[in-house]
């Protein structure tokens, strides 16, 4: 005989989970009495929201399943945000909650809320757990269904007496059989046979790749299939690192903050092929002005995102690197686009990403490229939600898939910090940098307490303009610079770190910042970086709500 | 736009009507009819929903039913031959003599049964498709209907076409 709590524990080892990130509480008590002793390392957060991101850092830094643990009621609610921020990038995480006995359910006992209920819009498929038996089978489901076909969120919502009651050990299943979910890995011959046509066609080919290029670990094949083709790839925000940043075929990011050049061929390529990409608004624009010359085929494992924004020419249902290795077979080396690469060359060559450099003020663009000198590219990078990210994904060299972290599509502030924390448990072996704004940060700094507890050497850099810099910067462009409760009063981060014993530096001239981060990067430890920036700095080039991307403010004169 | 009529297999599990309705609610769209029910395999329960929305829309929200792991299968029937019923019970108000024999005689015409009788009303139960219920119910209309109930709409595939667990 087993107690739901064991089999729990159980069938996580089962699935080979290492670390748990979680946050004890009255309904969960007979779960945590069963870690006690148990071999699963627990990470006690401060706030339940950094259970889920850290669990989701984990994720997305290590391609496995990470999982968070919460009590019933405010405990499961707060995990909310951070499920949402999972389900809007597909990353796989398994959330458990407690929940009130089943005697109780539905009665408004103490601590008790419908947490399957008010996840069902943002998780890929959620349980409520009845039977103390069933346990083993709901666990091996969930991590089936949150890390296979298009990757995401799963809860687990197990009442109070079903963890304390104990049954007869269940048989577990051999492998999990769900008639209700197949997804489909192999693209279909015909519809590739039918891009690989389009392609040999194309004179001004391009490659936009998403965040599913990273999920499918995809990037060795689609550098190759780019490489042999001679095919220019963009990146989305979710796909940086798919490609090295200085790989010539790369334009960088596409979209409101992307490059000057990966817009411009976009609107003027003949064809796009959409690997792993989903047309968010933040990437289009004006959608009827995106790609507005080309024919485009979009590779993706989830039908529902082909056709959902931009009709398609070639749809290509299927896991992105089953797809592409089908690709590159029957693709020979043809002819490399000669007019279109120089075309492209000349665009970069005369509009690089560029910020105002002399007026002796410390520049976040300019704190970011040394960081990418420094770090080299071998590094985690995580960073939170508005300008910081922006200017990071735009000035940081990203190398590799999986070491660009962020929330992309629910854009999450507050992530960042406590995703950095999950981060270093998937990659202790590399520095982990959480690039913050002095807003985001202040949304979940509470987690100084988590890091300083286990001494998880996370690197937090604030760029500290005292503002809310990114609304700031749209109050200042479309508003009429009315900087309507935006302005944050200043704090000293260093001394907040110091509180909880943990080392910081303010940061105020250029000259200091490489020591500064030295110095962070050095310290065994976790380390704040108090970056003082130009208070007004924006995020350019810049597309406008309901723009064309094309029509960017920011940029260079048209040549 | 136009109304669809969807065919759903779902899994007979708690919480599968509110997955299935949530993704309708979350794309504004209102649902014109459902009707939930038992089918032919013991575990399984088959929905027909009645939309309206355009083509495209109706398509996203198929796909999204289709990724619901207690979804078995997604049919819109509405460009394919088919059979469609609904059952509609209406208390329609009948005092004794000609109101009464006149109701009767509606009856009969619509095939409708009469289900009970009292001192001052009567139930008719009747079933069809929507265009013979309207009917119906316009003419009854004259003599005052206190209470009208619809089942939802089902619809089923003519000749060997199904709606079944081959997903």
């Amino acid at each position: 005989m087993k107690t739901g709590a064991k089999l729990l524990i159980e069938a996580l080892q089962r699935e080979g989970t290492d670390t748990i990130f979680g946050y004890p509480g009255g309904s969960v008590l007979p779960i945590y009495d069963e870690l006690y002793d148990s071999p699963l390392r627990h990470i006690l957060v401060r706030h339940e929201q950094a259970a889920a991101h850290a669990a989701d850092g984990y994720a997305r830094a290590s391609g496995r399943v990470g999982v968070c643990l919460a009590t019933s009621g405010p405990g499961a609610c707060n995990l909310v945000t951070g499920i949402a921020t999972a389900y809007m990038d597909s990353v796989p995480l398994v959330a458990i909650t407690g929940q009130v006995p089943t005697t109780m359910l539905g009665n408004d006992a103490f601590q008790e809320s419908d947490i399957q209920g008010i996840t069902m819009p943002i998780t890929k498929h959620n349980y409520l757990v009845k039977d103390t038996s069933d346990i083993p089978r709901v666990v091996q489901e969930a991590f089936y269904i949150a890390g296979t076909g298009r990757q995401g969120p799963v809860l687990i919502d197990l009442p109070k007496d079903i963890n304390t009651r104990s049954v007869k050990e269940p048989v577990v299943p051999e492998k999990v059989a769900l008639r209700g979910y197949n997804p489909t890995y192999k693209g279909n011959k015909r519809q590739i046979d039918r891009a690989i046509e389009l392609i040999v066609a194309a004179e001004r080919p391009l490659i936009y790749a998403g965040g599913g290029v990273i999920s499918s670990n995809a990037s060795p094949e689609l550098v190759t299939f780019a490489t042999n083709l001679g095919i220019p790839i963009t990146t989305t925000l979710m796909g940086l690192g798919c490609i090295p940043c200085d790989h010539p075929l790369n334009l960088g990011m596409l979209g409101m903050h992307g490059t000057e050049y990966a817009n411009f061929a976009v609107t003027e390529c003949d064809l796009l092929i959409a690997i792993g990409a989903r047309f968010d608004d933040r990437v289009t624009g004006k959608i009827d002005t995106f790609a507005p010359h080309a024919k485009i085929i979009h590779i993706d494992i989830d039908p529902a995102e082909i056709g959902k924004n931009k009709r398609v020419d070639v749809p290509i249902v299927g896991d992105v690197k089953s797809v592409l290795t089908d690709m590159i077979a029957g693709l020979k080396k043809i002819g490399t686009c000669d007019a279109w690469q120089k075309k492209i060359k000349h665009w970069k060559q005369h509009h690089p990403l560029r910020y105002g450099k002399d007026n002796g003020c410390l520049h976040p663009q300019f704190i970011l490229q040394q960081m990418s000198e420094l770090l080299k590219g071998d590094a985690v990078i995580v960073s939170e939600v508005g300008q910081n990210q922006m200017w990071t994904a735009q000035y940081f060299c990203f190398r590799q898939p999986r070491t660009w972290i962020t929330s992309g599509g629910l854009g999450t502030m507050g992530y960042g910090f406590p995703a950095a924390i999950g981060a270093h448990f998937a990659r202790p072996d590399v520095p982990v940098f959480d690039v913050a704004g002095d807003g985001s940060i202040q949304m979940n700094i509470q987690e100084m307490g988590t890091v300083a507890q286990y001494k998880i050497p996370v690197k937090i850099a604030i760029l500290n303009n005292m503002y809310l810099g990114m609304v700031r910067q749209w109050q200042e462009l479309f508003y009429d610079r009315r900087y309507s409760y935006t302005e944050l009063p200043p704090v000293e981060f260093v001394k907040i770190a110091q509180a909880y014993g943990i080392d910081g530096i303010k940061v105020e001239s250029c000259d200091d910042v490489m020591p500064s981060l030295k110095a962070a990067v050095d310290c065994d430890g976790p380390f704040v970086l108090d970056f003082r920036i130009e208070r007004e700095e924006n995020v350019f080039p810049m597309v406008p709500a309901g723009a064309a991307i094309n029509e960017m403010i920011g940029g260079h004169p048209r040549s | 736009m136009k109304a669809h009529t969807l065919s759903i297999l779902v899994e007979n599990k708690a919480g599968v009507l509110s997955r299935v309705t949530g993704l309708f609610s979350r794309r504004g769209f209102n649902i014109e009819s459902l009707a939930v029910g038992p089918c032919e395999e013991p575990d399984m329960s088959r929905i027909t929903i009645v939309v309206i929305g355009d083509d495209a829309q109706v398509e996203q929200v198929m796909k999204q039913l289709n990724k619901l792991i207690d979804v078995i299968k997604v049919s819109d029937l509405t460009d394919n031959e088919r059979v469609e019923r609904e059952l509609v019970m209406f208390k329609v108000t009948a005092d004794q003599g000609t109101t009464r024999a006149e109701i009767m005689q509606i009856a009969t015409i619509f095939r409708a049964q009469i289900v009970d009788v009292g001192a001052k009303s009567v139930i008719l139960q009747v079933v069809g498709d929507s265009d013979k219920i309207n009917a119906m119910e316009k003419l009854l209309r004259q003599f005052g209907i206190k209470e009208l109930i619809r089942t939802g709409r089902i619809g089923i595939l003519r000749g060997t076409k199904t709606v079944t667990s081959s997903k």
